[in-house]
C-alpha cells in the first residue's frame, strides 16, 4: 500500500513551504515518524514526517524548491509496488478546459479592429503608458508582446527589470569583470514580511528613518579644496553624493531592487540624482558613482542636472539607477520624506544646510547641521538594516576625509 | 448556519417582513391559494391571511396598479409577477407610475412598492419566456434594480427591498430558486447599492451579478488551477450601482471581464464598462471584454438554446483574451 507524501501545512498560516533539505534518499527504507524532509515554512524551518511504511520510491519535489500545501511531494510504497499511476497524476498538467472556438474568435473579431494607430507610432496599453512615464522609459525602445505588438504591463516590467533600453550608452559605463548583482530568491520571511506588511501599507510598505548630520568638517574640507582653485570647487551635495554612494557600495542590502519574486542586490552603485524640471521630476544617474572622484561626481552631476532641464537626456542615462537621492536643501525644506522609485528599495531625501546650536561634550555652540530622511522599502530592508547604513553615511560625511581614500 | 435554498430564503425573508410590518402584503397571480408559482410564498396564506396574501386575476396592469395605489395610501405591497416576461404588460405602472410619483408631486408622495419575479431564461421555454430585462428597468431614473444570485443576498436584499420607502424591482431567477447556500438564522439586512467581492484575485476582474455570479465563481475556480486569479465582484445592486467597487477592482487587476445574462446591445454590461473607461483608463492593460446572451431572441432548441447563453466556457475564453493568454 503506497503513502503519498504531502507538502503539509505546518504552520496555522502556511500557504506554501520550501523543501530544503530531504534527509532521506530515493531508495532508502523509512517507517512511520521518521523525518524526511526539512521544509520552510513561512515562520519557521520544520519537519516533515512520513505517514506510513515502506520505501521512499520517490522525490517529486527538489531540494530549493517551493510547493503549495497540499502538493504531492513524494511517494513511500513497497520496493517493487508499481507507482507510475501516483507519479503519473503529479506529473500531469492542470485541468485545462477547452475553450469554444466559435466565441474565441468572435470576441478576436470585435478587439482586432478597434486598436487604429496612425503610422510609426508604438501601440501600448494606458496602463503601459503610465508605468512607463512612472520608470522614466521610452516606450519606443521597448518591444510589445501584446495582439499586434501592444506593449503591455509585463514588456514595461521586463524593460524595468532588465535596465531599461539596450541601445548604445554615451555614458561612461565601463564594463565589469564580476557580476554587476546577485538575485537572492525570497526566503519565507522575506515573503511573509512583504506580503503582511504590503497589505498594511501597500504597494510598497515604506518607513522613514530621519538623521541629522555635522556639516561642519565637511564644509571645512569644501572650504580648503576650494581655496586651491577653482578646478577643486565642489558642493555640499557633491560631497552628500559621494559618501551615499560610497556607503551603499559598503552595504549592498540596501542598493537593490525588489522584483516581486526575488530581491536583486547590486555589486555596482548606480546612483540616481532626483532633478526638478518644469516638465516634472528626472531621476539621471551618475553610473558606478562609489567609483568616481569628487570632481569627477561634481563634473558629471552638473552636467546631467544642465541637460535634464534642456531635455536632452537619453533614455539609458535615467534609466538603471540602483539607489536614488533627492535634495531639496537649496529651497530651505528643512526636511522632507521622498518617494521610492521603484523597483529601487530607498530613496535619501536632503534638507537644507543650516547654523544650529547644539550641545557637544557639554558646550552649546554653533555647527552647521542638515537633515536627511532615508524612505525604505520594508520588503527589502528592515529598520536596523537601514539605521546600520544611515550609521555609516554619518561616520562619512561627518569624517570627510574617508572620502578620500 | 442552516443551509437552505434561494426559494427558502426569499419565503423567509417575505414572512419576516409581514411579521414585522403589517403594512406589508403580497400580491400577484398564484401566491395564495397555490403557495405561489414557484413556492416562493408558501404557507403565507395559511400565515397572514387573505387580506395580506392577495391572489390577483391574470391582469398584470391592474395589480401592478393596484400595488402602486395603496402604497400611496400608506401600504407596503410587494407585487409578485409570474415572471418578468410577463411584467412588460405592466411596465407603465412601473415606470410612469411607481417610478415617477416622487418626482412629479414635488417630493411629496414616495411609493415603498417592491416589483418582484424570476428575470432571464430557465430551459426550452421560447423567445418571449427567456429574456433578461435588467437593462430595461435599470435604465429608469426612480427604481432601484437589485439582482441577488445566492440565497443570502436574495435574504438580505428582499428585507432591505422592502424596508425602502421608494420603489424598488427585485429580479429573481427560475434557475436559482432551487440553489442552495448558508443563510444565517439570525436577522441581518444587506444595504442596498453596494457591490459584494465575492472573491478575490489579482490578475482579472469579473464584474456580473445575479445568476451570472455562480458562472462567475466557477470560472474562477477552473482558472484558479492555471494560476490565474479571479477577482469576482458581485454587484448585487445594478442600479445605483457601486462604481467604487469596480473601480477598485480594476485598479487592482487591470484588466475586466463583464459578465452578464442579458443581450449586448445597451445591456447592463455597457455601462459597467462605461464606468470603467472614465474612471480607470490608465489602469487598463487590456480592451475591457464583455460576455452576454447572443445577439438573438432566445431558440427554443435546446443546443441552439445553449450556445446563445453566457456561459463558462466564454467567459474563460474572455478572460484569457484579456490576460494575452
Amino acid at each position: 500500500m503506497a503513502t503519498k507524501i504531502f507538502m503539509e501545512a505546518l504552520s496555522p498560516t502556511m500557504e506554501e513551504g520550501r523543501l530544503v533539505k530531504w534527509n532521506t534518499s530515493e531508495g532508502s527504507v523509512v517507517k512511520s515518524g521518521d523525518v524526511l524532509a526539512e521544509v520552510e515554512t513561512d515562520k519557521a524551518v520544520m519537519e516533515l514526517v512520513a505517514r506510513g511504511n515502506g520505501v521512499l520510491r520517490k522525490q517529486l519535489v527538489a531540494e530549493g524548491t517551493t510547493a503549495p500545501v497540499g502538493t504531492l511531494v513524494g511517494v513511500i510504497a513497497a520496493a517493487d509496488e508499481d507507482i507510475s499511476a501516483l507519479i503519473g497524476g503529479a506529473a500531469a498538467a492542470p485541468a485545462v478546459v477547452a475553450a469554444p472556438a466559435p466565441v474565441a474568435a468572435a470576441a478576436a473579431t470585435v478587439a482586432a479592429p478597434a486598436v487604429t494607430v496612425g503610422v510609426g507610432s508604438t501601440k501600448s496599453s494606458p496602463l503601459a503608458r503610465r508605468l512607463a512615464k512612472d520608470s522614466g522609459l521610452d516606450l519606443g525602445a521597448i518591444e510589445g508582446s501584446g495582439p499586434g505588438g501592444r506593449i503591455i504591463k509585463r514588456d514595461i516590467e521586463a524593460a524595468v527589470a532588465g535596465g531599461g533600453s539596450t541601445a548604445s550608452s554615451t555614458v561612461n559605463r565601463p564594463p565589469s569583470t564580476v557580476s554587476d548583482y546577485t538575485d537572492q530568491p525570497l526566503t519565507q520571511i522575506r515573503k511573509t514580511i512583504a506580503k503582511r506588511l504590503g497589505e498594511s501599507i501597500g504597494p510598497i510598505p515604506t518607513f522613514y528613518l530621519t538623521a541629522e548630520f555635522d556639516m561642519t568638517r565637511a564644509a571645512e574640507m569644501r572650504a580648503s579644496a576650494a581655496a586651491l582653485g577653482d578646478e577643486f570647487k565642489i558642493s555640499f551635495n557633491d560631497i552628500l553624493l559621494k559618501a551615499t554612494a560610497t556607503a551603499l557600495a559598503a552595504h549592498p542590502e540596501i542598493n537593490a531592487h525588489w522584483l516581486g519574486d526575488k530581491i536583486r542586490f547590486f555589486n555596482r552603485v548606480h546612483l540616481g540624482m532626483a532633478v526638478a524640471t518644469d516638465d516634472g521630476l528626472i531621476v539621471p544617474v551618475l553610473f558606478d558613482a562609489d567609483q568616481k572622484g569628487l570632481r569627477e561626481i561634481s563634473r558629471e552631476s552638473k552636467e546631467l542636472a544642465k541637460r535634464a532641464r534642456e531635455r536632452k537626456l537619453k533614455p539609458e542615462e535615467y534609466t538603471g539607477s540602483t539607489f536614488s537621492v533627492s535634495n531639496l536643501g537649496m529651497m530651505q525644506i528643512d526636511q522632507f520624506t521622498a518617494i521610492i522609485n521603484p523597483p529601487e528599495c530607498g530613496i535619501l531625501a536632503i534638507g537644507a544646510l543650516e547654523d544650529k546650536p547644539v550641545v557637544i561634550d557639554g558646550e552649546l555652540v554653533i555647527r552647521k547641521r542638515l537633515r536627511v530622511t532615508m524612505s525604505c522599502d520594508h520588503r527589502v530592508i528592515d529598520g536596523a538594516i537601514g539605521a546600520r547604513f544611515l550609521q555609516d553615511l554619518r561616520r562619512m560625511i561627518e569624517n570627510p576625509l574617508m572620502l578620500v581614500f | 448556519m442552516p443551509i437552505i435554498t434561494y426559494r427558502e430564503a426569499l419565503n423567509q425573508a417575505l414572512r419576516e417582513e409581514m411579521a414585522r410590518d403589517d403594512r406589508v402584503y403580497l400580491m400577484g397571480e398564484e401566491v395564495g391559494v397555490y403557495n405561489g408559482a414557484y413556492k416562493v410564498s408558501k404557507g403565507l396564506m395559511e400565515e397572514f391571511g387573505e387580506n395580506r396574501v392577495v391572489d390577483s386575476p391574470i391582469a398584470e396592469l391592474g395589480f401592478a396598479g393596484v400595488g402602486v395605489g395603496s402604497a400611496l395610501a400608506g401600504l407596503r405591497p410587494v407585487i409578485e409577477f409570474m415572471t418578468w416576461n410577463f411584467a412588460l404588460l405592466a411596465i407603465d405602472q412601473v415606470v410612469n407610475s411607481a417610478a415617477k410619483m416622487l418626482y412629479m408631486s414635488g417630493g411629496q408622495f414616495n411609493v415603498p412598492i417592491v416589483f418582484r419575479g424570476p428575470n432571464g431564461a430557465a430551459l426550452q421555454l421560447g423567445a418571449q419566456h427567456s429574456q433578461a430585462f435588467e437593462s430595461w428597468l435599470a435604465h429608469i431614473p426612480g427604481i432601484k434594480v437589485v439582482s441577488p444570485g445566492t440565497p443570502y443576498d436574495a435574504k438580505g436584499l428582499l428585507k432591505s427591498a422592502i424596508r425602502d420607502d421608494n420603489p424598488v424591482v427585485f429580479l429573481e431567477g427560475e434557475m436559482l430558486y432551487n440553489t442552495k447556500g448558508e443563510v444565517p438564522e439570525e436577522e441581518y439586512l444587506i444595504p442596498l447599492g453596494k457591490a459584494q467581492l465575492k472573491r478575490e484575485g489579482s490578475d482579472c476582474s469579473i464584474i456580473t451579478s445575479g445568476k451570472m455570479v455562480l458562472v462567475a465563481m466557477q470560472v474562477a475556480d477552473l482558472l484558479a488551477k492555471e494560476d490565474i486569479h479571479i477577482d469576482v465582484l458581485d454587484l448585487l445592486t445594478l442600479r445605483p450601482m457601486d462604481v467604487g467597487a469596480i473601480t477598485a477592482s480594476v485598479r487592482k487587476t487591470n484588466r475586466a471581464v463583464v459578465l452578464e445574462e442579458g443581450w449586448e446591445v445597451c445591456g447592463i454590461g455597457s455601462q459597467v464598462v462605461d464606468y470603467i473607461q472614465r474612471d480607470c483608463f490608465d489602469d487598463l492593460d487590456a480592451p475591457v471584454i464583455r460576455v452576454h446572451q447572443a445577439d438573438v431572441p432566445m431558440p427554443y432548441a435546446k443546443a441552439l438554446e445553449k450556445s446563445a447563453k453566457p456561459d463558462v466556457a466564454k467567459t474563460i475564453a474572455a478572460v484569457k483574451q484579456v490576460m494575452y493568454r
